[in-house]
C-alpha cells in the first residue's frame, strides 16, 4: 500500500519588538522570573491593552514579503480558556479577520525543481506566560515575563508531504524573518517554533485523511523526527484497519515519539469574539507602501542575482543566501577581489563556513573577516600562492588572527614561479631517479605523477602548479 | 455651612470664599456618612483618615493661592473605580481583599482637579443589577424610602448623593447604572458619551457598553466635574481623542429652537401611569422654554433589552475570567488540584447574578450558538444604533422616562431576574448605540422620586447639561432632599 503524507506547519515567530504587544514591558528573555510583567501582563482589575505599532509594521513586513494580502481591516479577537499562565483567562488574537492572508513561499526539492507552499494566513497575537515546576516540590510556579510577547503566527496550507518539504519550508520562513529583522530565530529560547498538523492519506485519494496536530516543536531535527514517528503511527494504525483519531499530540524528544494530549471532544471551545477592548487595525495604501520601501532584498531575489550577476549555480546561491549576513560578507569579498565571484564562493562556503561551524561561531564573531579572506584569496588569484597552500594560510590566519601576506611571509610560503629554480630542482629529481626516468622516456607517461610530486616535495609545495606542469614535460622528454 | 442642602457649585463658592475649610467641610461630611450609614449602606469603604489629609493639603494650596475651582469639594467613589492603596471590591466578594496598586484614570483626573475622596460607595456586585441587592457588602437603601431599593447598579453613588452624606459622586453605566438609581434616588445623573472618559482603572463588566459618569444633585455639578474625568487617555484604545469643552460655559445658553423627540416606544404599556404623567409635565415646561416637540420612533428599540443581556453577559464572561484565584482576589482554602482551585474559589468568590450572567455569556459565545446569539445580537445592536441616528436626523435631544416605575421595595423582584432586567428598558438603548444619556429629577409619585431621561447624539453633552440647567433652573426638585436627611 502506498501513501501520501500531507502536512501543513503552524509557525510561531517571536516579533523583535522592545516591548510587548500591549502593554510597555521589556520583552528581553532571560530576565529573573515576573520582573518584565507590569500591571496589563498580570492581567489586574481595570486595566486594558493598547497596540503596539511596531509589532504591526512587522506583520505588514513579513506580508509583504510573502506576496500576501495586507488586510486594510483587520480585528483582534479573545481566545477563552483557563490557565495558570494565561492571566486574563483569555489570549488576545486575531481570528476571522487577520492582519495577512494568502501568500506563498517557494521551496527547493531534492530533484532541484521548485514548490510553491501556500501561506493561508498569517496573525498576530500575544504569548502566554511560562509554568515552571523544576525546583518547586508539589508546587507550580508561574513566570509572566513572555505573557504579551508579541508573535506572528504563519499558517501554511496542506501543500508539504513529506518531513523534508516541511523542513525545507520551515527554514525559508526562518531565512525570512531574519533577513526581514522581525525575528531573531532564535529556536532554543522558543523565539521560533511550529505546530504541525500531520494526515496520511492512500496515494491518488482526493480527500485527505484524519490529522492529529503535533504541539511545540522547537528545533529543525524534532520537527523531521516527530514528523516521520507520526507518519509511522499513522500508517501503522490504518494498515491494521484501524482509523486515526483527530486530537492533538505532544511530541517527546527524550523518547523520540508523539503521545495524545487530548482528544477532539476534550478540546477546548475558545469561544472566540472580537476584543471589545481594541479598535479595528486599519491600514491604508500609503503605509502599507512606505513599508514596502523599506523591505530588504529578499533571499529569493538575491539568490536569483547571485546566479546572474557571479554566475554561481543555483544551490550555491541558495547557500550563500541562506542568511543575510552570510550573503553580505560574499559580496563583501568579492568586491575586495575585484572578481572571481566562483573563487570566492569557494572559499565562503568550503573552509571558511567549515572553521566558523568547528567553532560554533556566528558569522558577525567570525576570526577571519571579509577584508582577510579577500586578501587570501588574492593572494591565489596573482599566484602568489597555490590553492593548496592557501588552505594553510587560511588555518594559520584563523588561529593567529594575521593577515594572509604576513603569514605567506613568516613561513616563505611564497609559491616559486622563477624558471630557472623550478628547472634546477627537476633536473634535481632526474639525478636523483634514473630508473623510473628510463621508464617514462620509455613510455610509462603515468610516471608523471610522481615526478610532479617529487618536485613539489623538493620546493615545499611552493613551485608555481602550471610553470612546473610545462617545464616538467619538456625537460622529461629530454 | 450648609452642607445637606450645598451643591458642589455652592460648596466651591464657599471653599473659594473662604467661609469654610476643606478641612471643616470634609470633616462635616464624614460625620453624615457616619450617622447615615447604619441606615443607608451606601458606602463600602470610608477614607476618613486620607479625606482630611487631602483636605488639609487642598487648603494649603488655596493658602498659596492657584487652585482649581473644585479644590477641596468632597466627593466619592463607586467601588468599581480601582483607587490606589485603598480597597476596590467592585461589590463583590470575591474582591473583599483587594487594595489596587493603582488609581483608574477617572480617579486621578478628579484628584488632580483638587477633589477630596471620601470613600468607596456600594454597588450591585460587578455592576451587574438593577436594585443594589447583589452587592456581597448588603443592599444599599433609598433615602426616600429606606424598605426601597435605590436602584442599580449605581445605588451606593445615588442614595448618598439624595442623603447629601456625599456632594458628588462617581458611577458608572452599562445598561442604566447611572440613569436608573438618579431617578429612583431623585437626583442628577449623567452616562457621557462612550469613549468620552477613559475605562482605564474602571473594572470592566461589559467592555463596548461600560462608560464612567457622574451621579450629582444639579446639573451644574455633573458640568463642573465632568470635564477633569473627560478626555482622551492614551491607556484605553476606546477612549476618544477630542477637545473637552467647558461644559459650564454653556449651561444657561438658551433653549429657544431645541427640537425634543418624544420616543414613542419609551412610553409604551409598561411605563407606569403616574410615572408618565410627571414626564409629560416636565416636557410641559420645556416647551415653555421654548423648546418644540415632535413624537420619533426608534422602532428596533424594544429589542434592547434581549440584545443586551446576549452582548453584555458576553463580554463579562470573559473579562471576569480574570479572578481565577491565582494572582489577586479570593482563593479557596487548600485547593486539591488546578481545577478545584478554580472551581472552588470562583464558585465561592461570586454570587448569583454574576454566575448567571457568567452562565449566560458562556452559552451565547459558544460553538454553534455565535451565529444565533451574539452576532444576531451584534446586527441588532447596529439597528438600534441606526434608529437613534436617524430621530437625530430630526431632533436634539430625545426626551422619555428612565425607568417604568419609582421604586420597588427590597427584595420585591430579587428571585425574578427577569422582570428586574426590564427595569434598565428605557435606558439600554443609548449604551447599545455608545449615546450620552441622563436622568434628572421630574417629581414624586407617592413621595417616590421619578427622573426624566434626556439622550443626546454622540458627545452633545453640553447641549443636554445645557437643557437640564435650564429646566433645573425652573423647578426644585433636585434640590428636594429626603426628610429623615435634611
Amino acid at each position: 500500500m502506498e501513501w501520501e503524507t500531507v502536512i501543513g506547519l503552524e509557525i510561531h515567530a517571536q516579533l523583535a519588538t522592545r516591548s510587548k504587544i500591549f502593554s510597555g514591558s521589556a520583552t528581553a528573555y532571560g530576565a529573573e522570573p515576573n520582573t518584565q510583567a507590569n500591571l496589563v501582563d498580570l492581567g489586574y482589575p481595570g486595566v486594558l491593552p493598547v497596540l503596539n505599532g511596531e509589532a504591526v509594521r512587522m506583520a505588514v513586513r513579513f506580508g509583504l514579503a510573502i506576496g500576501a494580502r495586507i488586510a486594510p481591516h483587520s480585528v483582534f479577537a479573545r481566545k477563552n480558556y483557563f490557565y495558570p499562565d494565561l492571566p486574563k483567562g483569555y489570549q488576545i488574537s486575531q481570528y476571522e479577520l487577520p492582519i495577512v492572508a494568502e501568500g506563498a513561499l517557494d521551496i527547493v526539492l531534492d530533484d532541484g525543481t521548485r514548490k510553491r507552499i501556500g501561506i493561508t494566513r498569517a496573525h498576530l497575537e500575544e504569548d502566554a506566560g511560562k509554568s515552571l515546576h523544576e525546583g518547586l516540590p508539589g508546587q507550580s510556579g508561574i513566570d509572566l515575563n513572555r505573557a504579551g510577547t508579541p508573535l506572528i503566527e504563519i499558517v501554511s496550507e496542506p501543500d508539504l508531504r513529506s518531513a523534508k518539504e516541511a523542513i525545507a519550508y520551515m527554514k525559508k520562513v526562518h531565512t525570512l524573518v531574519r533577513y526581514l529583522e522581525i525575528c531573531d530565530g532564535n529556536m532554543q529560547e522558543g523565539s521560533f517554533r511550529c505546530d504541525a498538523n500531520v494526515s496520511v492519506r492512500r496515494r491518488g485519494a482526493e480527500k485527505f485523511g484524519t490529522r492529529a496536530e503535533i504541539k511545540n516543536l522547537n528545533s529543525f531535527r524534532f520537527v523531521e523526527k516527530a514528523i516521520n514517528h507520526e507518519v509511522e503511527r499513522q500508517i501503522e494504525i490504518l494498515e491494521s484497519g484501524g482509523k486515526v483519531v483527530q486530537e492533538t499530540r505532544l511530541y517527546d524528544p527524550d523518547k523520540g515519539e508523539t503521545r495524545s494530549m487530548r482528544s477532539k471532544e476534550e478540546a477546548n471551545d475558545y469561544r472566540y469574539f472580537p476584543d471589545p477592548d481594541l479598535l479595528p487595525v486599519v491600514l491604508d495604501d500609503l503605509f502599507i507602501a512606505g513599508i514596502k520601501a523599506t523591505l530588504p532584498e529578499l533571499p529569493d531575489e538575491k539568490a536569483a542575482r547571485f546566479v546572474s550577476d557571479y554566475g554561481l549555480s543555483e544551490y550555491d546561491a541558495g547557500v550563500l543566501t541562506a542568511s543575510r549576513e552570510l550573503g553580505a560578507f560574499y559580496e563583501d569579498v568579492v568586491r575586495r577581489v575585484g572578481g572571481e565571484p566562483k573563487l570566492c564562493a569557494n572559499w565562503v562556503m568550503g573552509d571558511f563556513a567549515a572553521f566558523l561551524n568547528k567553532d560554533n561561531l556566528e558569522i558577525t564573531e567570525s576570526r577571519v573577516d571579509a577584508a582577510a579572506l579577500a586578501g587570501l584569496v588574492a593572494r591565489i588569484v596573482d599566484s602568489t600562492i597555490s590553492g593548496k597552500i592557501a588552505k594553510d594560510v587560511f588555518e594559520a590566519m584563523w588561529s593567529s588572527g594575521e593577515g594572509a601576506d604576513a603569514i605567506i611571509e613568516q613561513k616563505g610560503l611564497r609559491q616559486i614561479t622563477d624558471t630557472g629554480a623550478i628547472e634546477k630542482a627537476i633536473e634535481e629529481v632526474m639525478a636523483k631517479n634514473p630508473g623510473q626516468l628510463a621508464d617514462y622516456r620509455s613510455g610509462k607517461d603515468k610516471l608523471f605523477g610522481f615526478f610532479v610530486g617529487q618536485v613539489m616535495k623538493a620546493t615545499g609545495g611552493k613551485a608555481n602548479p602550471a610553470q612546473l606542469n610545462e617545464l616538467l614535460k619538456k625537460k622529461l622528454a629530454g | 455651612m450648609s452642607a445637606p442642602a450645598a451643591t458642589v457649585a455652592a460648596l466651591a463658592k464657599g471653599l473659594a470664599a473662604g467661609e469654610y475649610s476643606s478641612v471643616e467641610l470634609t470633616r462635616a461630611y464624614l460625620e453624615r456618612i457616619a450617622a447615615a450609614q447604619p441606615a443607608l449602606n451606601a458606602f463600602v469603604t470610608i477614607t476618613g483618615e486620607s479625606a482630611l489629609a487631602a483636605a488639609a493639603a487642598a487648603d494649603a494650596a488655596r493658602a498659596k493661592g492657584q487652585v482649581g475651582r473644585l479644590a477641596g469639594v468632597p466627593i466619592a467613589h463607586k467601588d468599581i473605580f480601582c483607587t490606589e492603596g485603598v480597597l476596590t471590591t467592585c461589590g463583590s466578594k470575591m474582591l473583599a481583599n483587594f487594595v489596587s496598586p493603582y488609581d483608574a484614570t477617572v480617579v486621578a483626573g478628579l484628584r488632580d482637579a483638587g477633589t477630596v475622596m471620601l470613600g468607596k460607595l456600594n454597588m450591585d456586585e460587578f455592576a451587574m443589577g438593577s436594585s443594589n441587592e447583589t452587592s456581597f457588602f448588603g443592599p444599599v437603601h433609598n433615602p426616600w424610602d429606606t424598605k426601597m431599593v435605590p436602584g442599580g447598579s449605581s445605588g451606593g453613588s445615588a442614595a448618598a448623593v439624595a442623603a447629601r452624606i456625599v456632594p458628588a459622586a462617581t458611577a458608572t453605566d452599562t445598561g442604566g447604572s447611572i440613569r436608573q438609581p438618579a431617578a429612583l434616588c431623585g437626583v442628577t445623573g449623567i452616562k457621557p458619551t462612550y469613549g468620552r472618559c477613559s475605562r482605564y482603572g474602571m473594572i470592566a463588566f461589559a467592555s463596548s457598553l461600560d462608560q464612567a459618569g457622574l451621579i450629582t444633585v444639579s446639573a451644574e455639578d455633573a458640568a463642573l466635574l465632568l470635564g477633569p474625568m473627560s478626555g482622551f487617555d492614551p491607556r484605553d484604545s476606546t477612549s476618544v481623542e477630542r477637545a473637552v469643552p467647558d461644559y459650564t460655559a454653556t449651561l444657561a445658553d438658551s433653549l429657544e429652537g431645541l427640537t425634543i423627540g418624544l420616543v414613542k416606544e419609551f412610553f409604551d404599556k409598561g411605563l407606569d401611569a403616574s410615572n408618565e404623567q410627571r414626564i409629560r409635565d416636565a416636557i410641559a415646561v420645556f416647551e415653555k422654554l421654548g423648546a418644540r416637540v415632535r413624537e420619533v420612533s426608534c422602532p428596533n428599540l424594544p429589542l434592547s433589552v434581549p440584545t443586551y443581556y446576549v452582548v453584555a453577559p458576553a463580554e463579562c464572561s470573559s473579562n471576569l475570567a480574570r479572578f481565577d484565584g491565582v494572582r489577586f482576589g479570593h482563593r479557596c482554602e487548600s485547593p486539591k488540584n488546578l481545577l478545584d482551585l478554580y472551581c472552588r474559589s470562583r464558585g465561592e468568590g461570586f454570587g448569583a447574578e454574576v454566575k448567571r450572567r457568567i452562565m449566560t455569556g458562556t452559552y451565547v459565545l459558544s460553538a454553534g450558538y455565535y451565529d444565533a446569539y451574539y452576532l444576531k445580537a451584534q446586527r441588532v445592536r447596529q439597528l438600534i444604533s441606526a434608529d437613534f441616528a436617524r430621530a437625530f436626523d430630526s431632533c436634539d435631544l430625545l426626551f422619555g422616562p428612565t425607568s417604568p416605575t419609582p421604586a420597588f421595595p427590597i427584595g420585591a423582584k430579587f428571585d425574578d431576574p427577569i422582570t428586574m432586567y426590564l427595569n434598565d428598558i428605557y435606558t439600554i438603548g443609548a449604551n447599545l448605540a455608545g449615546l450620552p444619556g441622563m436622568s434628572i429629577p421630574c417629581g414624586f409619585v407617592d413621595g417616590l422620586p421619578v427622573g426624566l431621561q434626556i439622550v443626546g447624539p454622540h458627545f452633545s453633552e453640553s447641549r443636554m447639561l445645557n437643557a437640564a440647567h435650564r429646566y433645573q433652573q425652573e423647578t426644585d426638585w433636585h434640590l428636594r432632599v429626603p426628610a429623615a436627611f435634611a
